[in-house]
């Protein structure tokens, strides 16, 4: 699941938009790119890269409260670079932007923050490693010699809901695609991709009601690139399945203006190894549209992966888990059930508004 | 058929000009005085609405510190949680202009601010984040910062006030050559669970205020502008009903010989409606331009009203509205039906064989002047009675236009009264003829004569209230603004600064301390009053308890506003809920006028003890009075503050007796009008008399009057008319004016006005009135003195 994201290409030069979703699909210019052989090396590679244009620290958690009561959280943390160089102070030209939601089956809410880097209200520090948006944090309480992200602490506050979340990671780190270059299109546009899907949480949620105490399971992304999408891909689903025989998922499909999907899926053993597998291999098939915002969002799927048996359908735990944010998507929770069941993530992004009936 | 009839018809108004064009200038001048105030109202509206929705004119809460802050403390305060934007606030002067900067941070200050105007403009907020910079200006600013290179790019939007500069923080601090900040802002939507954030960051939170605290007298300015509106419309509405009725008159016979020659009544009566409504477009047409012309005059002062009300800039150009010209067509329509209706009503109530005698037009019967009396008695009745036990605006709007009636109708019995009581001073025959002939015209004359009063008495009636205002509001603001400077700090530290500063040349410095509270369920504020002479001698109070001042400084009781105890009803000696568990005796009552919330006051001790943590920032400084304009300079100079920040007494109360004066320009500019509409309806009622009078006067000069002696006698007839008029108006004024002020005002906003009289503004206008019915009848007279001899004794030829 990567690749949510978004937006703070927007918040570049205006001709960016309207290429890809949200600029994603400009051109990489002087940024760095995106090859092959560069292969991937922590904890270094949990920090930001700079030189890129885009990059992402995003984790989603299926919970569940003491009486069965389900939840899902979303805390994400974007960075946007304007200029591939960064310079120190207030006038960095590192954009950042946070993203949190809660989900439960009759209620999502979400908060949105943004901040310009080098002043000390948002960023990624190592040592001890903490992603940060204001009193947003993702940071790191793994014991010295251990990977960073193998124990974390989640927090997020909006002005309905907070969460406060352990993890703990019981596998390893995944690398997406061929040892994390994940390619996103036939002529090659790719980014580099891992994955923490191995963590385990216990935490409280508040909602105004009160607090809860939930445990469950979390998925972390890392994703970073400067030209992630074709000019002509206008959208995604994503998705990122926890089967309850301890294997996972990640497929993604990437739709196309022009017609025709890219699609690309990882296996994840119960081990944590991965078989990745290459446009045509998985199946993506929309069962249900459902009214979210003004859309029709289909938020019922079917995924199939023949070559590892897979046959499942999707079902959100909240269909209007909509993230009505600068940038808008669909995200949140889903239940899996036919060959293999378990629970998961989905995220859905470019999916127009419906024209008013009546207009042609 | 139809256009036999016609050609007969119109006819008429070709050999009868002079009434055509009475018609069609007196419909054109009620549409116009009534559309014109219109779009004044529209217009001022709109510039309401656009200065309302330039940024920034609401202060968000922000949080100063005692110390100096930094972005350190911004993002300090950001990781703790809270909702805070930097702001960094100046004032630089460049190509002779002052500009006062404001550097916020795009991406987390309230829109509000000044980036709503760059809202989806992915160009201007990358030009805001730029090294170089970009500075949101007004267009008109952008125009004459054209040639500033030494400043980064900048981007004309609507919406930010003129004079003012919106940029990126960072390119602030470069400007200003400072690398602290003025305040956080604080976003009045604070995350979840979070504790109070004054105590949680160690800073002083400083409560905003929303702008335009002035609205309520403005909206009180637009109600007596659209009563005023109507009151012309109803004016013009005179002329255009004696024009059509004599029109109609005149045309009996050809209407007679019409139907007798077969024209079904319906054809007549849809010819005539016709006419009519081709009259009334017309004339709505003209009167669409004139009232666009009287208002594009007037507005200036309206613009110069709202650019004392809200320091913004608004243009006295006019737009054109389709929908307002439209609307003023319409009201053209309604106008000429509703003074046709009559006229149309006798036509088909007509007999068909009806003698074509033609009556003396309008000339009314004494039982239709006794069913006028009535109806007047009933109507003053009814007024009397709304004011006495109505509530609520519609009532007392019920009363005026049950007062107006009345009286108007009342005019002719009044009037035939009084000069039949004049009988015994008559001297000789003449003067006795004089009279008589006078009581004679009354009924001919009414509907002009009404008009003439409905003038007079709202002249009379809103001179008083204007004058009342006036009067209230100059001594009101000597007590309110006692002191002779005002000043406000930015943060605490720089307020000690300031009062150190100040104090070597005071004679006193009096803190002025507000807190932000709920008062009987309404936001309003408490002020903390230091015990002082300045407030112990001037401030005004409607009504208080003995030794009331003594019982503030010891913070045993609270003085409130006028509005506050009015709404509430609240008995001296009650209880107010200042803050939850406290509440204190209300001691006294003080006149608050152009606020429209409720406000109370208390000793500077209790408010303290209260609330310990807010930070003071305001200030009044007493000190002689010439050396007011010296210390301000000298603080300006010392800490460059905002020229907001520290201003003279002088100063304010100038601004605010022009801004006043601005507003009521408008209103005498349409008394003139309106009087000048009375004028001419008197004009077109004896130019239709003088050609039915001939009957009258022809014996008269049989028996060896000359014409020039008649004319003279025309004039003092007609000028003795108008000064009975006069004489009545005042009255009906001072009602109108006491409505206003007891009634409207206390409905609309909550203050009630001491009423004053001015007798010499009444003798003016009796001379504005005798010159206006002189002026009316000088050409009748003229065309008398013309006449052929032989005209007068053709009265006795014709005599049946």
């Amino acid at each position: 699941m990567i690749a949510r994201v978004l937006i703070l290409p927007l918040l570049l030069a205006a001709p960016a938009y309207g290429q890809g979703f949200a600029g994603l699909g400009t051109e990489a210019g002087d940024f760095g790119r995106v090859t092959p052989d560069r292969s991937l090396e922590f904890p270094k590679d949990h920090l930001p890269h700079p030189a890129f244009r885009i990059e992402w620290w995003y984790l989603t958690a299926n919970l569940e409260a003491a009486d069965g009561t389900e939840y899902g959280v979303q805390w994400t943390l974007f960075r946007s670079a304007q200029r591939p160089l960064t310079s120190e102070g207030w006038e960095a030209d590192q954009l950042w932007m946070g993203h949190a939601a809660l989900t439960s089956a009759d209620t999502h809410l979400v908060a949105e923050r943004l901040a310009r880097g080098g002043i000390g209200q948002a960023g990624v520090e190592d040592a001890p490693f903490e992603a940060f948006i204001d009193d947003w944090h993702l940071r790191s309480t793994a014991p010295e010699g251990a990977d960073p992200l193998s124990e974390v602490m989640l927090a997020a506050r909006g002005s309905d809901f907070s969460y406060a979340l352990d993890l703990t990671a019981s596998g390893p780190l995944v690398l997406q695609g061929e040892d994390g270059y994940s390619v996103k299109s036939p002529e090659g546009q790719a980014s580099y991709y891992y994955s923490q899907p191995f963590y385990e949480v216990t935490g409280d949620i508040s909602l105004p009601e009160g607090a809860v105490a939930v445990t469950g399971s979390a998925w972390l992304d890392r994703e970073w690139s400067s030209q992630p999408l074709s000019e002509t891909q206008s959208g995604w689903d994503w998705f990122s399945l926890n089967f309850d025989n301890g294997a996972k998922l990640m497929a993604f499909g990437l739709r196309d203006t022009e017609g025709g999907h890219y699609n690309s899926a990882t296996w994840i053993a119960p081990d944590g190894t991965p078989t990745p597998y290459g446009d045509g291999s998985v199946t993506l098939t929309p069962l249900g549209e459902a009214d979210v915002a003004g859309r029709d969002i289909p938020v019922r799927w079917r995924v199939e992966l023949p070559d590892e048996g897979l046959n499942v359908t999707t079902e959100p735990l909240n269909a209007q888990a909509w993230m009505g944010t600068l940038f808008p998507y669909w995200e949140g929770p889903v239940t899996v059930s036919g060959s293999h069941s378990g629970r998961g993530y989905l995220e859905m992004t470019g999916y127009p508004e419906r024209t008013e009936a009546g207009t042609q | 058929m139809t256009r036999a009839g016609l050609v007969a018809l119109l006819a008429h108004w070709r050999r009868h000009p002079v009434q055509l064009a009475t018609l069609l200038i007196g419909l054109a001048l009620a549409t116009a005085l009534w559309s014109g105030v219109q779009a004044i109202n529209a217009e001022a509206r709109a510039s309401y609405d656009r200065a309302a929705a330039t940024l920034g004119q609401d202060v968000p809460d922000r949080l100063v510190s005692s110390d100096t802050l930094d972005l350190e403390d911004f993002a300090r305060i950001r990781r703790l949680g809270y909702l805070v934007s930097p702001l960094v606030e100046g004032w630089i002067e460049i190509a002779d202009q002052q500009l006062e900067i404001r550097g916020l941070d795009p991406l987390t200050a309230p829109p509000s601010l000044g980036t709503a105007s760059i809202a989806g403009d992915e160009a201007a907020l990358d030009g805001l984040l730029s090294e170089t910079g970009l500075l949101l200006v007004s267009p008109e600013t952008a125009r004459a910062l054209e040639a500033a290179e030494e400043l980064p790019p900048r981007q004309g939007v609507l919406r930010i006030a003129r004079g003012q500069v919106v940029t990126d923080i960072a390119t602030a601090q470069r400007l200003l050559g400072i690398d602290t900040l003025t305040a956080l802002a604080v976003s009045p939507d604070q995350p979840f669970g979070l504790p109070e954030i004054a105590g949680a960051t160690g800073l002083s939170l400083v409560e905003g205020e929303s702008g335009g605290d002035l609205a309520a007298l403005t909206e009180s300015f637009h109600l007596n502008l659209t009563a005023f509106g109507l009151l012309s419309f109803a004016v013009g509405l005179f002329i255009v009903q004696s024009a059509i009725g004599l029109a109609f008159e005149q045309r009996r016979g050809t209407f007679r010989t019409l139907r007798a020659l077969g024209m079904p009544l319906r054809l007549l009566m849809a010819i005539l409606a016709g006419e009519l409504a081709l009259i009334a477009l017309l004339a709505g047409a003209v009167g669409v331009a004139l009232g666009y012309a009287i208002a594009a005059a007037l507005l200036p002062g309206v613009a110069g009203t709202l650019r004392g009300l809200y320091g913004a800039d608004v243009s006295g150009q006019l737009g054109f509205d389709p929908l307002w010209a439209a609307s003023a067509l319409a009201i053209a329509l309604i106008g000429a039906g509703l003074a046709g209706a009559q006229a149309l009503w006798r036509v088909a109530k007509m007999p068909l064989l009806a003698p074509a005698q033609p009556r003396a037009w309008a000339m009314a019967s004494a039982r239709t002047l006794r069913l006028q009396g009535g109806l007047a008695a009933l109507l003053l009745a009814t007024s009397g009675m709304l004011a006495a036990w109505g509530d609520g605006l519609i009532a007392a709007f019920a009363c005026l236009a049950a007062l107006l009636i009345g009286a108007a109708l009342g005019l002719p019995a009044c009037l035939i009264g009084a000069l039949r009581a004049a009988d015994p001073l008559a001297r000789g025959p003449v003067s006795e003829w004089v009279l008589a002939d006078a009581r004679q015209q009354v009924p001919a004359l009414s509907l002009a004569l009404m008009a003439l009063l409905l003038a007079l008495a709202a002249n009379v009636g809103v001179g008083t209230m204007v004058g009342s205002f006036r009067t209230t509001f100059d001594v009101w603001l000597d007590q309110r603004l006692a002191s002779e400077v005002y000043v406000t700090a930015r943060t605490p530290a720089e307020a000690d600064e300031l009062r150190a500063f100040v104090e070597p040349y005071a004679d006193a410095v009096l803190p002025i301390w507000s807190v932000d509270v709920t008062l009987a369920g309404q936001p309003g504020e408490v002020f903390g009053v230091a015990d002082h002479p300045t407030y112990r001698d001037n401030w005004p109070l409607l009504t208080a308890e003995p030794d009331v001042w003594d019982r503030i400084a010891a913070g045993e009781a609270a003085l409130i506003n006028e509005q506050l105890w009015r709404r509430e009803e609240i008995a001296l000696g009650d209880a107010i809920a200042l803050a939850p568990g406290w509440s204190l005796p209300v001691a006294g009552v003080y006149s608050d006028y152009g606020n429209p919330a409720p406000q109370a006051m208390v000793g500077l001790e209790a408010l303290g003890a209260r609330f310990p943590d807010r930070p003071r920032l305001r200030f009044a400084v007493r000190i002689a009075p010439d050396e007011a304009p010296a210390l301000v300079q000298a603080i300006r100079d010392e800490f460059d503050l905002p020229p907001g920040n520290v201003v003279n007494q002088a100063d304010v109360k100038e601004l605010s007796l022009r801004v006043f004066d601005q507003t009521f320009l408008v209103t005498g500019a349409l008394n003139v009008l309106t009087l000048g509409v009375a004028g001419f309806a008197i004009l077109t009622s004896l130019l239709t008399l003088s050609t039915l009078r001939l009957p009258q006067l022809a014996p008269v000069w049989a028996l060896g009057l000359r014409p020039g002696t008649l004319g003279k006698l025309e004039v003092a007839r007609t000028a003795l008319l108008a000064l009975l008029t006069w004489l009545l108006a005042i009255p009906v004024g001072l009602c109108l004016a006491w409505v206003l002020l007891a009634r409207v005002n206390v409905e609309a906003f909550g203050w009630r006005l001491p009423m004053l009289y001015f007798p010499g503004e009444w003798l003016w206008l009796g001379l504005a009135a005798l010159i206006a019915a002189c002026l009316a009848c000088l050409w009748p007279v003229i065309r008398l003195n013309r006449l052929p001899p032989s005209r007068l004794v053709s009265v006795f030829a014709n005599d049946r």
